[in-house]
C-alpha cells in the first residue's frame, strides 16, 4: 500500500506553494477582480510558464516536459490554494486534453507544443447559456468545416487564441478547433460570479473550424476529456477549500469576543471541524482520482465523479463558513474571504455542476454492477 | 501511487492466507457464527479461536516482545485483520483486552503481574472489561462518582458504572474511582484492575433503543481491591486513563451494513412513482453523498495504512472516521425505510428486504454517535487537537470536587 504522493512530487508541491506565495498572494486575484481591464494575470502567467508548468503532463514529443499526471494534480492543488488568476485550467486541463484525447498526429503535434510553453491560450467551449448542455440539445452547428452558433460563458474566451469547440453535427456531436482570431469569430467578455478569471461570450458566424477526432463522435470525447478534467478541477477546488480552513482558523484564533477567542466556542470550533471533515473526505477521493487519472484506470470515471462532488462540496462548504466565521468584516468587499466564495462556485459549475456529476458517479456505478 | 502489498507483506498476507484457508471456514452469504450461537456458545468459540490464533503468533504480533507480542510491525496485525475478515470467525470479544487493557497493564504493572495476566489475556483465556463511564460522568468521565477508600492493604469501593461492555463474561476490569472529593476532579481519581467476580460487584444488562443489550450496568457495594492491584500513583488516575483511551485500536476496521451498496441495490428493487426508485435523481443524489462519504473514508484509511506500512506515524486524518460513519449509517438507515414507503415501518425480517436491516440499523445507529465519543466530543477534539483552536474554559477544573454543582 503506497497510498501517497512521492518524495519528488511532494517537494514539487512544496516549491509550487512557495513560488505562488510570493508571486501570487491575495493581491494578484484581487488585483484582476478590480481591474475590468486586466483579463487575467499575465506576469504570473509568464512565470508560470517560464516554469514549464502547462506541459508538465504533456507528452515530450509534444514540447512538454512528460511528468505525469500526479504531478499536474500537486500544481493544481496550489493553484487553487492560490486563487491563481490565470487560465491554465482552460488550457491544459481542458484544451490541451481535448487534443490529447481526441486530435490526430498531426494536430496534436501542431497544436500542443505551443500550449506546452504558454505561447498559445488554449480554451474550451460547450456551454451556450443558462441550462445544461446536452448532445441534444446543442444549438452551434459545424458544417463542411465552418462553425456557426453562440458559445457562452466561454472561460478565458477573451484572450485564448485557440478554442476547442463541440457542436452539433449531423445527428451527433462533433469537436472542433477554431483559431479565435480568425473570420467569422466575434468576442466580448460576460460578468461572471469570479470576475478574477474572465469569460467570453463568442459569436461564431462561419468560422473555420477544423474537426477534432471523428465526426458525429465528439461528446464521447467530450466526457472523457471532462473525466479528466474533474480530477484536476477537484484538485483545484481542494486546495481553495484548505485555505479557507487555514483562514477561518487563523481568523477564529485572534478574534476575542465575550472577553475571549471566538475559536474557544464549540459553535465555531464544530464548524470548523466540519470543514476539516469534508476537506479530508475530499482529500481522499481527490487523491484516488488522482491515481486513477495517472493510471488510466478502468475505475476513472467513477472516481473522477467522487473527487469531483466531494471536492464540489468541501469547497462550497468551507468558502461560505469561512465568510460566516468572520461575521461582518467577511462581507466587506476588503476581506478576502469572498475572493473564495466566488471561485468556490466558478470552479463548481465550470465542468457541470454537482448534481450531473453525481448524476454520472451513479452512472458509472451501475454500470460496473452490470458488468 | 499504488495500492499493492510490498514483497514482504506481501509474502505474510500469502502466509496468513494460507494459515487461514486451513484453519478457518471461508465467510458465506449467511449470518456469521457470532450472530448464529447464543452468548455462551459464542463466548466459548472465540476463547478457542482465539489460543489457535495466538499458538501459531497471529495474536497481538505488534506489541513488545517483553509482553507476549512478537515486535513486528503494526501493519502485519493489520494485514491479518484484512484476511481474517473473510473468515467466518468469532471476534470482539477480547477487542477492549487487548486494545485497552493490555496495553495499560503493559506501562503500569509490575512484571510479576504482567507475566500473570498478559499471557492469558493474549491467548483469550481470560476476557477483560474497560469501567469508565458512568449515570453521571459520560462526556466528562473526569467526573465520575464512585468511591475509594484505603482499608488496611485493600481499596472499597462503592459506586456505579455503565456501558460497560461484556461485564458479565470478564474476568478483570480496569476502574477508575474517585478517592478523594476535596481535590479538583482530575487529581483525585485512582487507577485500579478488579476482579469482576469480587463480592459486592452485581452486573445488570441494558436495555437498549433496539431491544439489544450489549452493555451492562456494574454496582460496586463494599469492593475490596488490593493495593497490590493500584496502576499508578495513587491520584494519577486521570493519565492511566488518558493512556487507555490514547491506545484504543486504530480505526481501520469497516462500519457496519447498510452503506451506499444497500441502498443502491434497495433502490434498484423498489418502485418510486412507478420507476424504479434508482432512476428518480434525489435518490441518485442522495446515494452519490454516501458513496463519496464512504469511499472519502475508505482512502483515508489507505492513508493511514500507507503511513504504518512506511513506519510513520499516522496522521490525523483517520480522526474523522466514527463522525463520518455514524451518522451515514443513520442517514442511509432513515432513507431505507422511507423507500418502502408505507410498509417501511415492519421490522419482521421474514417480511422485508435485507432481513430488515435498514429497520434495525434505525433503531441501532443513535447509539454509535454516542458510543467511545460522541460526535460532539470528536468535533471538538478535531477541532483542539487537530486544527489547534483554544481549549474550552473550565469552570470546575480547578475548585475542590465537592465543590462543583450537579444537575439530576
Amino acid at each position: 500500500m503506497n497510498f501517497d504522493f512521492s518524495d519528488a512530487q511532494k517537494a514539487l508541491k512544496q516549491q509550487t506553494r512557495g513560488f505562488l506565495r510570493a508571486a501570487c498572494d491575495t493581491t494578484v486575484p484581487r488585483r484582476v477582480l478590480e481591474d475590468a481591464d486586466e483579463p487575467f494575470a499575465r506576469d504570473l502567467w509568464q512565470q508560470i510558464c517560464a516554469n514549464e508548468s502547462p506541459g508538465i503532463a504533456i507528452p515530450e514529443e509534444y514540447g512538454g516536459i512528460g511528468f505525469g499526471y500526479l504531478e499536474l494534480c500537486v500544481v493544481a492543488e496550489e493553484l487553487g490554494r492560490a486563487v491563481a488568476p490565470v487560465p491554465f485550467s482552460s488550457s491544459v486541463y481542458l484544451a490541451a486534453e481535448a487534443i490529447l484525447q481526441g486530435g490526430s498526429e498531426e494536430q496534436k503535434a501542431k497544436l500542443l507544443p505551443k500550449l506546452a510553453s504558454g505561447e498559445s491560450i488554449g480554451t474550451f467551449a460547450l456551454s451556450e447559456g443558462p441550462g445544461q448542455a446536452t448532445e441534444a440539445n446543442l444549438q452551434a452547428t459545424l458544417r463542411n468545416g465552418r462553425l456557426s452558433g453562440t458559445k457562452m460563458p466561454v472561460p478565458d474566451g477573451d484572450v485564448a487564441d485557440l478554442c476547442v469547440v463541440v457542436a452539433k453535427d449531423g445527428d451527433g456531436a462533433s469537436l472542433a478547433v477554431v483559431d479565435l482570431g480568425g473570420e467569422g469569430v466575434s468576442r466580448e467578455p460576460v460578468d461572471t460570479l469570479d470576475p478574477s478569471r474572465s469569460h467570453a461570450r463568442i459569436v461564431f458566424d462561419g468560422a473555420e473550424a477544423e474537426l477534432l477526432g471523428e465526426a458525429g463522435q465528439g461528446w464521447a470525447v467530450k466526457d472523457r476529456v471532462f473525466d479528466r478534467a474533474a480530477v484536476l478541477f477537484a484538485m483545484e477546488q481542494l486546495g481553495g477549500a484548505d485555505a479557507c480552513l487555514q483562514m477561518a482558523i487563523g481568523y477564529a484564533k485572534g478574534r476575542y469576543a465575550f472577553g475571549r477567542p471566538i475559536g474557544s466556542f464549540q459553535a465555531i470550533k464544530h464548524k470548523l471541524a466540519d470543514i476539516y471533515i469534508k476537506n479530508e473526505l475530499a482529500r481522499a477521493n481527490c487523491y484516488y482520482g488522482a491515481w486513477a487519472l495517472s493510471t488510466d484506470a478502468p475505475e476513472l470515471p467513477v472516481a473522477a465523479a467522487a473527487a469531483r462532488v466531494a471536492a464540489t462540496q468541501a469547497f462550497h462548504f468551507a468558502s461560505k463558513e469561512n465568510i460566516q466565521t468572520h461575521g461582518g468584516i467577511g462581507f466587506t468587499w476588503e476581506s478576502d474571504c469572498h475572493l473564495y466564495y466566488r471561485r468556490s462556485k466558478l470552479l463548481a459549475l465550470g465542468i457541470g455542476s454537482e448534481r450531473v456529476w453525481k448524476d454520472r458517479l451513479i452512472s458509472g456505478l451501475e454500470q460496473q454492477e452490470a458488468a | 501511487m499504488d495500492f499493492n502489498d510490498t514483497p514482504e507483506q506481501a509474502a505474510y498476507r500469502a502466509e496468513v492466507r494460507a494459515w487461514l484457508n486451513a484453519n478457518a471456514e471461508p465467510r458465506k452469504d449467511r449470518p456469521s457464527v457470532s450472530r448464529r450461537l447464543d452468548a455462551d456458545e459464542g463466548l466459548a468459540l472465540a476463547k478457542k479461536w482465539q489460543a489457535t490464533k495466538a499458538d501459531a503468533g497471529y495474536a497481538c504480533r505488534h506489541w513488545p516482545a517483553s509482553h507476549g507480542g512478537q515486535d513486528r510491525p503494526m501493519i502485519e496485525t493489520i494485514i491479518y485483520d484484512q484476511e481474517e475478515a473473510r473468515f467466518d470467525v468469532p471476534t470482539g470479544f477480547f477487542s477492549i483486552g487487548l486494545g485497552m487493557c493490555g496495553p495499560v497493564m503493559a506501562q503500569y504493572a509490575t512484571k510479576e503481574q504482567q507475566e500473570r495476566y498478559i499471557p492469558p489475556m493474549i491467548r483469550g483465556e481470560e476476557v477483560w472489561c474497560q469501567l469508565f463511564s458512568e449515570p453521571a460522568a459520560g462526556s466528562d468521565v473526569a467526573g465520575l462518582r464512585t468511591r475509594c477508600h484505603r482499608d488496611g492493604d485493600d481499596w472499597v469501593v462503592n459506586g456505579q458504572k455503565v456501558w460497560t461492555s461484556g461485564a458479565h463474561y470478564s474476568d478483570w476490569g480496569i476502574l477508575v474511582a474517585r478517592h478523594d472529593s476535596s481535590l479538583p476532579k482530575h487529581k483525585g481519581l485512582t487507577f485500579f484492575f478488579v476482579d469482576m467476580k469480587s463480592p459486592g460487584i452485581d452486573i445488570k444488562p441494558i436495555k437498549q433503543i433496539n431491544g439489544g443489550s450489549n452493555f451492562n450496568e456494574v454496582f460496586f457495594t463494599n469492593v475490596r481491591i488490593p493495593d497490590s492491584q493500584r496502576l499508578g500513583a495513587i491520584g494519577e488516575g486521570w493519565q492511566v486513563a488518558i493512556t487507555t483511551l490514547m491506545n484504543e485500536r486504530l480505526a481501520v476496521g469497516g462500519a457496519p451494513p447498510p452503506d451506499f451498496r444497500e441502498a443502491m441495490k434497495l433502490a434498484a428493487a423498489c418502485d418510486l412513482d412507478g420507476r424504479p426508485a434508482l432512476e428518480d435523481s434525489a435518490v441518485r443524489e442522495k446515494i452519490a453523498d454516501w458513496y463519496v462519504e464512504a469511499m472519502g473514508m475508505e482512502h483515508t484509511k489507505a492513508r493511514t495504512l500507507t503511513a504504518l506500512s512506511q513506519g510513520k506515524v499516522p496522521g490525523p486524518e483517520n480522526s474523522i472516521g466514527k463522525v463520518v460513519s455514524a451518522s451515514k449509517l443513520q442517514n442511509v438507515s432513515s432513507f431505507g425505510a422511507d423507500l418502502m414507503d408505507m410498509g417501511g415501518v415492519i421490522t419482521d425480517p421474514s417480511l422485508m428486504p435485507s432481513s430488515a436491516l435498514f429497520q434495525q440499523s434505525y433503531l441501532y445507529s443513535p447509539g454509535l454517535r454516542i458510543a467511545g465519543g460522541t460526535d460532539e466530543i470528536l468535533r471538538n477534539i478535531i477541532a483542539e487537537r487537530v486544527l489547534g483552536l483554544p481549549g474550552e474554559i473550565r469552570v470546575d477544573r480547578d475548585v475542590p470536587y465537592s465543590d462543583i454543582p450537579t444537575g439530576n
